[in-house]
């Protein structure tokens, strides 16, 4: 326990001097990997905790992207406005989407789930004037909040550091909440659940709510990193890439996606120097992590260290 | 006459043509023992199934406490005092005992929706479970994880977990099933140890253990209630030797 | 008028294409729990192979080509089913991620090797004209598509339900359990629907070929649909999907026609309230 505290205030530390120590690459890199990480671990209280494979999450991070920059773009509207717009409107779909998607489970939901995003990917790119289709959309600047600008690669970074750490840490104590445990209740034996007055439904769209929010900050912070949207983003591509940190690094634990969405983001961009083929290298690596390492890397980690210590 | 615990008017259920459950009226009085006997096949877990809401019924209609449940989902029906467990072991296998009991606690309590408190921190909650689980015997086993328990403390959590929730009306299925004599006695303690301000419906194998614990007996066969009545007038009447001994 | 008639035709033509991919991936789905996401991949692949046998070997027709890659899909959805899939039997999840990372793998591998053009497939000569009727012009080629799919249907039809084979296929979809207990060799038919369906899918490629041509992106564009037909018409349902494809291949036809901004949205309606109303899907006995 002792050691765990130590390990988790040298990383927080190490996190918070990066940008002091580290050049632009790096620092934009990690801000990648941190947005990744709120995304994947808001897809991780579907997938781990409510036992819900989803593979159309990209939804809410391409739809709340799209909201911001196209009210802040289009309309006008200041940054603040069209955040929590952005947010709110995110939480209404997924509320819609869930509503639909639950009707099914198991392999039913994923395919729903896989055809409800492609709604909003078809939309993206064939609304064009109000999305401006395939050209994207462009000329967003980022917010300065309490007057302090976010324009240079380290200010980026240390705000997005914070809603990170801020969303690990309600998703943490979401967990271990009454709500939490019941969730995972849902997902292990839903019928005694339901025998116990518990009800399941209620619970599993609650999550998929809660799952869609936290999947909007990190579009919202996507958004504002970029400057710029695509409706590239609201493919297959970026629900599995989500997925794949879920389950690379362990579904179902804290840790999981924070390891997993690392992982996929440092592969991709380190991959891209060398090859072209990522999606490629993106398939492969699903393919290795389902065969050799399904339970991910946190729990096989985990593993190790309990034989280890006996 | 008083309003009764448990109310089924001509229920009927089929699966595909086979008929599971065929007009089964059925009347329990509150604090009543009731068991339920039959061959495998006779339809007493469809039963039961309909009765807790997870299965519903093709026609006919269930009565709680005077108030129509026909089609009601399950979680309502747990909210109004009834509570089950389960001929497969339904358990919660990652988790400890406590927590097993304690989602039990939470199935009938607004605070199962909080998100912001940190259930280990519910002293209340905790102290609860712990008792319930006495109750059955396995107070000192509060924190081993379901997966390091036997068969028969398995059994004994299943049960817990029903208990625990004081419920108006329990349907217990098969609480002996594969226990050892031992075992057997154990369990047969908790069940006969329950207040009296529960009903309890019992379908059980055991008849030694069984009749004993019962008031009153209902017979199914092929979803047809054959005999019903009290524990000595089933136990003589020559349609159940009928059914059992196939004279 | 001629607009109605033509987009009547293109629509049909279209869900014959669709029925060429969803039937085989609502059987497999049917037979067995799986959610084959490299579907669209493979029909993809079939188009692919039958563009690069037509340039390599001139004279190859297109149904020549259709065949060849059809038996060549075949082969690869059988090694797949037997030695990759297999190693998950009974992991729903690890099975279907696994053939999301082979579906990106295909994706990408025609990228590479076919490069980022679109490669359009010739149409048969004696096809390649349009066709009079009733004061009407209808390119023959699309007429042809249709009363393919039409035959397929028949076929797989007849398949299911006059043969032995077929017996033991409805077996397996109706009740594995009970299918094993009485000495079907469920394994051996899992890995035949498997290569029925990649065939179906690899061939309807090719005759896709034509009109949507083989390009990066057809997986994608094609797997979306397919899911929506079999939630609508009903997983394991061959009637089903051939309903759903047909209803499908109306909706997105006239919606990019009609409404190009809201054609996605409107090719979902009929799913939702399908899900809302019957989850089972239109002719489906199981759960989605």
């Amino acid at each position: 326990m002792r050691t765990r505290g130590l390990y988790t205030a040298v990383s927080l530390i190490s996190l918070i001097v990066l940008p002091f120590v580290a050049g632009d690459f790096y620092i934009n890199l990690a801000t990648q990997v941190l947005i990744a990480v709120v995304f994947s671990a808001s897809l991780n209280i579907l997938v781990g905790y409510a036992g819900l494979s989803s593979l159309g999450h990209a939804a809410f991070l391409g739809f709340a992207a799209y909201i911001c920059a196209g009210t802040t773009v289009t309309l006008g509207l200041p940054p603040l406005v069209a955040a929590v717009l952005a947010l709110a409107g995110t939480t209404l779909l997924a509320a819609i989407f869930g509503a639909i998607a639950l009707r099914a489970s198991g392999l039913g939901f994923l395919m729903i789930t896989l055809a409800l995003a492609q709604v909003v990917w078809g939309l993206a790119y064939r609304w064009v004037g109000l999305t401006n289709g395939d050209n994207g959309l462009t000329g967003l600047t980022r917010p300065h909040p309490f007057g302090l600008s976010l324009d240079s690669p380290a200010a980026f970074y240390l705000a997005t550091l914070l809603i990170t750490g801020i969303a690990l840490t309600v998703i943490a104590i979401l967990v271990g909440s009454a709500y939490g445990v019941s969730l995972q209740g849902t997902r292990d034996q839903p019928r005694r659940m339901a025998a116990l007055g518990h009800n399941v439904w209620l619970v599993r769209w609650t999550a998929f709510i809660i799952a869609g929010f936290w999947a909007g900050v990190a579009g919202l912070l996507y958004v504002y990193y970029q400057r710029y949207i695509h409706p590239s983003v609201l493919s297959m591509a970026t629900s599995a890439e989500g997925l794949l940190g879920v389950i690379a690094g362990g579904s179902g634990t804290l840790a999981g996606p924070v390891v997993g969405a690392a992982l996929v983001v440092i592969l991709k961009n380190y991959a891209s120097i060398y090859i072209e083929r990522w999606n490629m290298l993106l398939g492969a690596v699903f393919v290795l992590i389902v065969l050799v390492m399904p339970d991910g890397i946190v729990p096989g980690v985990r593993r190790l260290l309990a034989r280890r210590d006996r | 006459m008083t309003v009764p615990a448990l109310l089924i008017e001509n229920l009927h259920k089929s699966f595909r043509g086979l008929i599971a459950t065929n007009d089964v009226t059925m009347r329990i009085e509150p604090g009543e023992r009731r068991l339920l006997i039959g061959p495998n096949g006779a339809g007493k877990t469809t039963l039961f199934n309909q009765i807790s809401g997870d299965l519903l019924p093709g026609a006919g209609r269930i009565e709680l406490f005077g108030t129509d449940v026909t089609t009601l989902p399950p979680h309502r029906r747990a909210h109004m005092g009834l509570a089950r467990t389960y001929q497969i072991l339904t358990l919660f296998p990652r988790e400890t005992l406590l927590r097993n009991v304690e989602l039990a606690l939470l199935g009938l309590r607004p605070g199962r929706w909080n998100m912001v408190r940190p259930l280990a921190r519910d002293r209340a909650l905790v102290q609860e479970a712990a008792v319930a689980l006495t109750r059955v015997g396995l107070g000192g086993l509060a924190d081993r994880p379901v997966a390091a328990l036997s068969y028969g403390e398995k059994r004994r959590l299943e049960i817990a977990l029903a208990l625990a929730q004081n419920p108006r009306l329990l349907l217990l299925d098969e609480p002996l099933a594969g226990l050892s004599t031992e075992e057997r006695e154990t369990v047969r303690k908790v069940i006969a140890d329950i207040p009296r301000t529960t009903t309890v419906v019992l379908i059980e194998h055991d008849m030694d253990i069984a009749l004993d614990l019962a008031d009153t007996v209902t017979l199914l066969q092929f979803g047809i209630v054959i005999v019903d009545g009290t524990r000595d007038s089933v136990i003589a009447d020559p349609r159940t030797r009928e059914v059992y001994l196939g004279h | 008028m001629q607009f109605w008639v033509a987009q009547t035709l293109n629509s049909l033509a279209f869900g014959g294409l669709l029925f060429l991919l969803s039937s085989g991936f609502s059987l497999i789905f049917g037979l067995m729990r799986l959610a084959n996401l490299t579907h669209g991949a493979l029909f993809m692949l079939g188009a692919y192979i039958g563009a690069y046998l037509m340039r390599a070997f001139p004279g190859t027709s297109l149904w020549m080509a259709a065949l060849a890659s059809g038996i060549a899909v075949a082969v690869f959805g059988g090694l797949l089913e037997r030695f990759v899939l297999r190693r998950l039997a009974g992991n729903a999840l690890g099975q279907v991620l696994l053939t999301l990372g082979i579906a990106f793998i295909i994706s990408d591998g025609c990228l590479l090797v076919f490069g980022g053009d679109p490669i359009p497939l010739s149409t048969p000569r004696w096809l390649a004209r349009p066709v009079f009727l009733w004061g009407f012009i209808f390119p023959a080629y699309r007429l042809a598509v249709v009363v393919l799919a039409v035959c397929a249907a028949l076929g797989l039809h007849i398949l299911l339900d006059r043969t032995r084979l077929g017996a033991m296929i409805r077996a397996g979809v109706d009740d594995m359990a009970m299918a094993r207990a009485v000495g079907i060799p469920v394994s051996a038919i899992f890995t035949l629907v498997f290569c029925l369906g990649s065939a179906i899918a690899g061939a309807g490629g090719v005759l896709a070929g034509p009109i949507l041509s083989a390009y990066p992106g057809l997986d994608g564009d094609m797997l979306p649909l397919a899911l929506i037909v079999v939630i609508l018409g009903g997983v394991g349902s061959i009637t089903g999907a051939f309903v759903g494809s047909f209803i499908i291949g109306a909706i997105y036809t006239f919606g990019i026609a009609l409404l190009p901004d809201l054609a996605y949205v409107i090719l979902f309606l009929p799913m939702i309230l399908v899900i809302a109303i019957r989850p089972n899907g239109l002719f489906g006995r199981m759960a989605v």
